[in-house]
């Protein structure tokens, strides 16, 4: 399991370094990560001007309070609290394990789900509420059927 | 509006049985109920079919084809885990609306093995494992995790849970398993997702389910030695809260169906005498005493800890071996809690009678979000 840790660290330096190199030809592997040409790649929400409740993921009804085309597009936090995780010791065919689930309340509204990583997948290294800060790099190397690379989002401690 | 009546129910053993086909498994547990109420499929005025796997290929209209094409309404319902318990939902909600007298429910499933669930979909890449974990374990696992947030409950407790109820099927003959599982040997099975081991998440299993409802003039009519009262039918869908959309929110769901549910009913969780619930996995379970109302926030883990929810505690929970052991047979589970509930009312629950019981609750949770309960009294 620590040599898997061991190698999960390596792989994020890969992708970290690669990722600096520039955003271009990287397309991001969700419709609320968005990756400009030039700049840092950010987490957009949807948020209702009426009940301020935040989406991710374009609507145009508020399912809140109901409001019909009330929505604002927002530039979500970096920084959050973990909420709550689990490590996922068995996943589906060619998926590392063990990693960190975990969900994570941004500051200034928005809840996101993701991987935590640059932590040792064990209990006694997670707390309820440490802070976080949302990381951007690619996809685990994971290409589609084009073959095009992808942009993620990744947790890691603060 | 007529009160309604379960007048005979019944379910096959759960295992798992691949040379059949899913029309063929329910057919038998339909004609199982049949067989319970002393009537036949030329008494059924229609029939409300669950099944999630072959959703869109008439599985209640295959069953009639096998048990006798009478050209009553079917209707086929698909609710996630809460399929069984809805399309039961169905039968009753067409007597109540004085459609029909006499009315047939089944739920059936053929499982797979291997995890459920997985994040993402559509275009792109897959993003199970990138962006956390989309599987049934890991989704229960974090619901579970935010007990242990906010109570201090224990990878210990969590896992008595799933020994209470290993413990229970050992005096269920239809359970999938029937093996005692000490602590050491949950806490010490493969980990799947922190805190869920193997002997934590629900056996995928085959299994079918079937109930006869009827109306009261039909029961008085028929007999009432064994008929069983629906006192309350409840349905919710998840309602907003901050973080459903990503954490699907079990517990909201069970609140308002159980709010209506007690309602309807006009009891209070001091009334039930057992609860079937559903224990997908056991950190779901413990999240379950506190949303029926069986306890107050904060004491689930002490209801497992002093053993109140055991069979012979003061509100027993599972005592069929539930999800975890007796095993989920998706679409079958909600109308298999139901059997259990009813064996009990009537006293025919053998070795893990419920002594006394008059009164019990049945609870399904299909994840996106559906919950149903059921308060169920003998007549």
């Amino acid at each position: 399991m620590y040599l898997n840790y061991k190698k999960n660290l390596f792989q994020c330096y890969l992708k970290h370094k690669y990722f600096y190199g520039g955003n271009k030809n990287m397309l991001p592997a969700v419709d609320y990560l968005i990756v400009p040409d030039k700049g840092d790649p950010y987490l957009e929400g949807h948020k209702c001007n009426v009940c301020e409740a935040i989406f991710l993921g374009e609507r145009t009804v508020c399912s809140k309070c109901f409001a019909r085309d009330k929505m604002s597009k927002v530039k979500l936090s970096n920084n959050g609290t973990l909420y709550s995780y689990s490590i996922v010791y068995r996943s589906f065919p060619g998926i590392d394990v063990p990693y960190i689930s975990a969900l994570v309340d941004l500051e200034d509204g928005g809840t996101v789900k993701g991987n935590l990583i640059n932590v040792e997948p064990d209990p006694d290294n997670v707390d309820f509420g440490m802070k976080v800060k949302v990381v951007y790099g690619d996809a685990l190397g994971r290409k589609d059927k084009d073959g095009n690379s992808y942009m993620s989002y990744f947790f890691e401690p603060a | 509006m007529s009160d309604v009546y379960v007048l005979g129910v019944d379910m096959i053993k759960f295992g798992r049985f691949p040379g059949r086909t899913v029309p063929n498994i329910g057919a038998e547990a339909a004609l199982m109920a049949l067989d319970d109420a002393g009537l036949t499929i030329k008494d059924m005025q229609a029939m409300y079919c669950g099944n999630l796997g072959q959703a869109n290929a008439m599985v209640g209209q295959r069953i009639l084809q096998e048990i006798g094409q009478t050209g009553i309404p079917v209707v086929n319902c698909a609710n996630a885990c809460a399929t069984g318990a809805t399309a039961f939902r169905e039968a009753w909600m067409s007597i109540k609306a004085e459609m029909y007298d006499v009315v047939l429910a089944v739920g059936v499933e053929q499982m797979g093995k291997g995890l459920l669930g997985g994040a993402g979909g559509g275009d792109g890449i897959p993003k199970e494992g990138l962006l956390g974990s989309g599987t049934m374990p890991c989704v229960f696992a974090e619901a579970g995790m935010e007990h242990s947030s906010k109570y201090g409950t224990t990878f210990e407790q969590f896992a008595k849970i799933s020994v209470k109820n290993h413990h229970h099927s050992t005096l269920n003959p239809k359970a999938m398993y029937q093996i005692e599982t000490p602590l050491d040997d949950v806490m010490n099975a493969e980990m799947i997702s922190y805190p869920n081991t193997k002997l934590m998440c629900s056996v995928n299993v085959d299994g079918s389910a079937a109930a006869v409802l009827v109306s009261e003039k039909k029961a008085k009519e028929l007999g009432m030695q064994r008929a069983i009262k629906v006192r309350a039918s409840a349905l919710a869908s998840d309602p907003y809260t901050d973080r459903d959309l990503v954490m699907p929110d079990v517990n909201a769901c069970t609140r308002l169906a159980a709010a209506d549910a007690y309602e309807q009913a006009g009891l209070g969780a001091e009334d039930i005498n057992l609860v079937e619930l559903h224990d997908c996995f056991a950190t779901a379970e413990m999240l379950h005493y506190e949303n029926l109302g069986l306890c107050k926030d904060g004491e689930a883990g002490m209801m497992i800890d002093e053993g109140h929810v055991e069979l012979g505690g003061k509100i027993p929970v599972n005592v069929s071996g539930g999800l975890l052991s007796k095993g989920h047979p998706l679409g079958a589970t909600g109308i298999a809690n139901i059997y259990e509930v009813c064996s009990h009312l009537r006293g025919e629950a053998g070795k893990r009678q419920v002594d006394g019981a008059r009164i019990g609750m049945t609870h399904v949770i299909g994840l996106g979000t559906a919950c149903a309960i059921h308060i169920l009294e003998k007549s």
